[in-house]
């Protein structure tokens, strides 16, 4: 182990930093306007509102700010006169931007059916008949320690970072000079990793801590590749200080001098925000030589990543930081003892260093006091699918499934019936709609056969096929498979190919193609075992999950598909079967005219019928038919 | 280094700390098999074929890269671990083309043994193999992506091993392929030709250009006179092809055997590397008395002289213009004993049999060629050899030694010696002492031998007159020696060995396949052995050589020398810049 002696920070340095950021902010104009310019916000359109308020209100502050969580009622703007609460307007359109003004200005009172809902400060006068921010079911279940500044502050501005106590755990460590025991504090907490793999976060500093080397690196791993999660990008858009600041503290508790954000591409304003605030930090002298005036000097370089998946798995993430292709490496070695450039290396999830700042200023027991026996603090997810309100949710850990689905999201949309929902991306599982009051923390949900993951979870409701669901995954894991070990790279393509067997293929199937097709069926449990039991990395000893986790609860579609064939959520085009109603029909002749192979045939006025032959499946008689005549199974 | 204890299949297993449990189950007299295995380079775990069960472990875990650890307990013959071991099998099956028996490594393939050690029977997965174009663009190798498993071995000996990187991983998920850059031809990448990526390719996807069907349509045509000569380094390498053991000469049967195969005219290259000798050594005097340009790099191998030309043009004139023994051999059988013979020169089918696939390249370089007829027409390696005499059913082992025909007969120890590193700088120091001197000179025997990183340097003196010299075994020890002369270091280097290949034409891209460096060690002794017994050991006192220079070649130099005997070299950067 390194015996480094560290020269404490003197707290004054930081006070006057904070001090001075205090007063600026404070010298700004009165009524301040902020405009949710997260990527979610941008592309609903949340650069007009920006434009269109500069324009109206020139004597306002209006700035950015970062995703508050609920996609759903993008672009978001809240306005705050001074002395009251800040008031959040929702899915603004530009034609409103006049009215909103007003308000703003005072000259006409908002009423409760155009605002989303007000967040009154400590000192600040609410809105009269406005709903609480706080009493918004979005919002209300929620624990949002992580996500606190996103949506609230200016992403761009140090000043509104340090205002709001951001980089004051790393001040306060640096004062204390407390660097022996910053591993185990973390590990007393109970931090575990949020990428995915849970593992504790205090007990791998460690192992690069009690090394000898003097370089070792850490990185930051922003390389959120799950279809279906953005909670990193939010994180980094939103408050990238906090982000910084979080890698400030691992790095000071294990050593490491050069750190990396090995970020993708595809993230180009998350990266833009990143620079932006490496540039303030370092002019503030929170990054670089000496931070704070202490003995503690660290740097944060960017990665950007050109997009494989693969390369959120650390082995080939230190491949493509290092300048080659992203192919995982077998361990031991670990990363731990040898990594980067074969320098011990730790790699820690976004949210796991944005959560240090919050467990170091609320102490590790009171983290630790957070959540289930094995799951602390609280988790980001990113709810999407069929569900009313989607979102970035953060939850202290061991709530169940329910809450975040039907509280916080508000259930699935226009009546129709919850089916289950998919969490953990590609390595993830589903678990169906009768075992909602699942805990959502790591060990319920891998004894459950799902994982957490990195925190995507897609609600999906009766209308979705679950083989489906399996063949889209395993489709993305195909192709997103680096290629190098054989069991990953053939054997999702042989488990895709056999899931395509039996959701396609109904039409003129041949006697040889369905014993073919029963043959490949045959398989997939072998399969799946062999792709876990032998694959190089996690990607690939995950890759069959969502085909063993829909397989066991919902068998009974599985065998719908195979032996019947029949897809019953209708999603399975292939397998379904139009037919018209005699009673229903009037033989308008719609049908037959659109159908593209002309498997439909009947006289004017005359009930009409389907040549099953020759029909494709394609749906249009169903989507022209205005008698709803066509009948589909 | 502690010994350990580890229990394997019940048993306990003494170990090495450091030895994974691939090599401690070895101990045991258990095979894990492996694809992607490489003896001395970092495991790369790509194939999964080795993994064993490791009791407290979640999964199964590959050997090559488990260290054995003390009181580990590790089981290798587990229903998992064999239903493991045959799926794999089965998966790079289904990606396989079925067309085992038309393939040329039928017989001598890793994934064809797998699958029967396996006993896979049938095909069972849906998935068609991907389609890939077959690349034959190279004059030296064919690359035929659909038989690849991407174990990923040829892209390691290319980029780890040589430093040249022509190849490597492209694409993603099952349509990854090993490709070079923008999924390029063969030939239009940085390949040397080297045939290393063959040597270690497990299946078919890597193969030499197949010039037997040329030769064999050559040997039955009446029409034409079929030269063959064969260089030193597989006389010392066919045996093991034939059962023989490894480090045996054969020079004898081989003319032998040559002669049964229907060989007209049956020569040594041992003979031209004399003469390469003599050439070179003329031009290195005549360089050091004239001041330049030094120093001076040899040019017998021909990957070599492709990577100058590609990526060192400035260093082309320091190459020697001296052709390569195959080439000298080919010039002379057609240029002057044909004629002398009273042969038709374009009717005289010259075949050279090397340890090299850039040997193939060599011989079809324009500058290689005159009056349109190439000096070299066709070029089999030590493998398609066997398959030749195989084809007719001669056993080497079994036929009677014989010596090879009269005038291009007699070669020394320097010529043979010409075929492992360091020797062609030992051969040529011998006679460039003589001709600065007039005095025999036991040259100071250079091995660049692994130890050294494949790099060795020294100072001769002749005559009161000192001469650096370098041996560089293998492309990334040239690399590495130009980049230190490039920084100031070595200015006194006057003569410079390059042989593409680490150890010299021993290990060449055309040899029996062995990974074994004990079988490369004793291929290298068998050719130094040679030298050491031959009472010929100096090519200038060569008589036959002698008998050459009185009757057509004058003296070493000499303008008919230059004529038939010197080349000259391209800037290959320049023409892709142009083409581009």
């Amino acid at each position: 182990m390194k015996t480094t002696q560290v020269h404490c920070a003197d707290p004054a340095t930081f006070a006057h930093l904070r001090e001075a950021a205090s007063a600026r902010s404070h010298a700004g104009k009165g009524l301040k306007v902020r405009v949710g310019t997260g990527t979610c916000g941008l592309s609903a359109g949340a650069r007009a509102c920006l434009d269109g308020l500069r324009e109206r209100m020139p004597e306002a502050d209006v700035r950015e700010t970062g995703c508050i969580g609920l996609c759903s009622s993008e672009p978001m703007l809240d306005v705050q006169p001074p002395g009251k609460a800040r008031l959040f307007f929702g899915r603004v359109q530009p034609d409103q931007l006049d009215r909103i003004t007003a308000i703003a200005r005072g000259t006409e009172q908002p009423s409760a059916a155009e605002v989303l809902f007000q967040q009154p400060g400590e000192v600040s006068e609410a809105w009269p008949g406005i709903p609480l921010m706080s009493e918004h079911p979005f919002f209300k279940h929620q624990q949002r320690q992580v996500l606190l500044g996103c949506g609230t502050l200016d992403p761009g501005s140090l000043d509104e970072a340090l205002e709001a106590g951001g980089w004051a755990a790393l001040a306060d460590l640096l004062a204390s000079g407390r660097q022996q025991d910053l591993c185990e504090r973390v590990e007393q907490a109970g931090l575990r990793g949020r990428g995915g793999g849970g593992f504790p976060t205090g007990r791998k500093w460690r192992f690069a801590r009690d090394t000898e080397s003097t370089e070792t690196c850490l990185i930051c791993n922003a390389d959120e590749g799950d279809p279906g999660a953005f909670m990193d990008r939010a994180l980094i858009e939103g408050d990238p200080h906090r982000l910084l600041e979080g890698m400030a503290i691992a790095a000071f508790a294990i050593g490491a001098r050069e750190t990396w954000i090995y970020i993708r591409a595809e993230y180009p304003l998350a990266i833009k925000r990143l620079e932006d605030a490496i540039v303030q930090a370092k002019a503030a002298g929170l990054i670089g030589d000496k931070v704070l005036g202490s003995s503690f000097s660290f740097d944060v370089h960017i990665k950007q990543g050109a997009g494989a998946f693969v390369c959120g798995e650390e082995t080939a993430l230190i491949q493509s930081i290092e300048g080659r292709r992203g192919m995982p490496r077998p361990r031991p070695p670990y990363p731990a003892s040898r990594g980067l450039f074969g320098h011990p290396t730790i790699i820690n999830n976004v949210e796991t260093l944005a959560n240090l700042p919050t467990l170091l200023g609320m102490g590790e027991q009171a983290f630790s006091a957070q959540g289930t026996e094995g799951s602390k603090g609280t988790k980001i997810f990113a709810l999407s699918g069929k569900v009313e309100r989607t979102g970035l949710v953060e939850v202290v850990m061991g709530k169940p499934v329910s809450l975040i689905v039907n509280e916080i999201g508000g259930g699935v949309p226009d009546g129709r019936k919850l089916k289950a929902i998919q969490i953990g991306g590609p390595s993830g599982g589903c678990i169906p709609a009768d075992h909602l009051d699942l805990p959502v923390d790591y060990e319920s949900l891998k004894n459950f056969g799902a994982m957490i993951g990195s925190g995507g979870l897609v609600v999906m409701d009766e209308e979705t096929c679950m083989v489906d669901v399996a063949r889209f995954f395993m489709e993305f894991i195909q192709r997103e498979s680096c290629g190098k070990c054989i069991p990953c790279r053939e054997g999702t393509k042989q488990l895709k190919a056999i899931l395509d067997s039996i959701c396609t293929g109904r039409r003129n199937e041949q006697g040889a193609e369905a014993l073919d097709r029963i043959q490949g069926v045959m398989q997939i449990e072998r399969l799946a075992r062999v792709i876990q039991d032998t694959s190089l990395c996690g990607l690939g000893q995950s890759a069959p999950n969502p085909v063993l986790s829909t397989l066991k609860w919902f068998r009974e579609e599985y065998e719908a598909h195979i032996f019947a064939r029949r897809c019953p959520a209708r999603v399975c085009t292939d397998l379904l079967v139009y037919t018209i109603a005699e009673d229903a029909c009037n033989g308008c002749t719609a049908c037959a005219r659109i159908c593209p192979t002309g498997a439909i045939s009947g006289e004017r006025k005359s009930v009409h019928a389907i040549d099953q032959e020759r029909c494709t499946g394609c749906g249009e008689c169903l989507r022209i038919c205005r008698k709803h005549a066509v009948e589909v199974n | 280094m502690n010994t350990i204890t580890l229990n394997i299949d019940g048993r306990a297993v003494e170990a090495m700390s450091g030895d994974t449990v691939l090599e401690a189950s070895l101990a045991l007299g258990v095979e894990i098999p492996t694809l992607c295995h490489m003896k001395g380079k970092l495991p790369t775990g790509s194939c999964r074929m080795c993994v064993v069960e490791v009791d407290g472990r979640h999964g199964l875990i590959p050997s090559c890269s488990q260290p054995a650890e003390d009181g580990m307990v590790v089981r290798t013959r587990s229903a998992r671990v064999l239903e493991a071991r045959r799926t794999i099998v089965e998966l790079l099956l289904a990606a396989h083309p079925d067309d085992c028996l038309y393939c040329a490594r039928s017989g001598d393939c890793t994934l064809q043994d797998l699958a029967i050690q396996h006993e896979v029977r049938g095909r069972k997965l849906p998935a068609p193999a991907e389609v890939h174009p077959l690349d034959i663009s190279s004059p030296s190798i064919i690359r035929d992506p659909a038989k690849c498993v991407l174990c990923g071995k040829c892209v390691r000996v290319c980029e780890e091993t040589m430093g040249i990187g022509a190849i490597d991983f492209t694409g993603r998920g099952s349509s990854t392929c090993i490709a070079p850059a923008f999924l390029d031809s063969l030939n239009a990448s940085s390949c040397v030709h080297c045939g290393q990526c063959v040597q270690v390719c497990p299946t078919g996807a890597l193969t030499e250009q197949d010039h037997l069907e040329q030769v064999w349509e050559a040997l039955v045509d009446p029409e034409l006179t079929v030269a063959v000569q064969h260089a030193p380094s597989v006389s010392v390498s066919i045996a093991e092809l034939f059962g023989l053991p490894a480090g045996q000469d054969e020079t004898g049967r081989l003319n032998a055997a040559l002669r049964l195969a229907g060989f007209d005219i049956v020569c040594d290259t041992a003979f031209a590397a004399d003469l390469t000798v003599m050439e070179e050594a003329a031009e290195l005097v005549t360089r050091i008395r004239e001041n330049g340009p030094l120093p001076m790099f040899t040019s017998c191998s021909p990957g070599w002289v492709k990577l100058v030309e590609q990526e060192y043009p400035e260093l082309i004139e320091h190459i020697s213009s001296c052709r390569s023994p195959q080439q000298m051999m080919g010039s002379v059988l057609k240029r002057l004993h044909a004629p002398e013979q009273g042969i038709d020169s374009a009717k005289l089918f010259s075949v050279a049999i090397m340890p090299c696939t850039a040997k193939k390249f060599e011989a079809e370089r324009p500058e290689m060629c005159a009056d349109g007829l190439p000096d070299v027409d066709a070029v089999l390696t030590t493998r398609e050899l066997a398959r030749l005499l195989n084809r007719l059913g001669i056993r080497l082992d079994a036929v009677k030694a014989e010596e090879p025909d009269h005038l291009l007969n007699l070669h020394s120890g320097a010529g043979k010696i010409f075929g492992t590193s360091g020797g062609v700088m030992t051969a040529a120091l011998r006679t460039a002492a003589w001709m600065l001197t007039g005095k025999e000179h036991e040259a100071p025997a250079l091995e660049a031998v692994e130890g050294h990183e494949g790099l060795s340097r020294a100072t001769v003196e002749i005559s009161g007159k000192e001469i650096g010299v370098a041996v560089a075994s293998g492309t990334q020890a040239a690399r590495r020696l130009i980049q230190e002369m490039k920084a100031g270091l070595h200015p006194d280097l006057q003569f410079i060995e390059v042989m593409t290949c680490p150890g010299g034409c021993i290990s060449g891209g055309g040899q029996p396949r062995a990974q074994d460096p004990e079988v490369l060690r004793s291929r290298m002794l068998a050719l130094r052995g040679l030298d050491k017994a031959a009472g010929l050991r100096q090519s200038h006192n060569n008589p036959d050589l002698q008998e050459l220079y009185r009757r057509h070649l004058d003296h070493p130099g000499s303008k008919t020398s230059h004529h038939l005997l010197h080349t000259s070299y391209r800037d290959r950067g320049a023409e892709r810049k142009q083409s581009a």
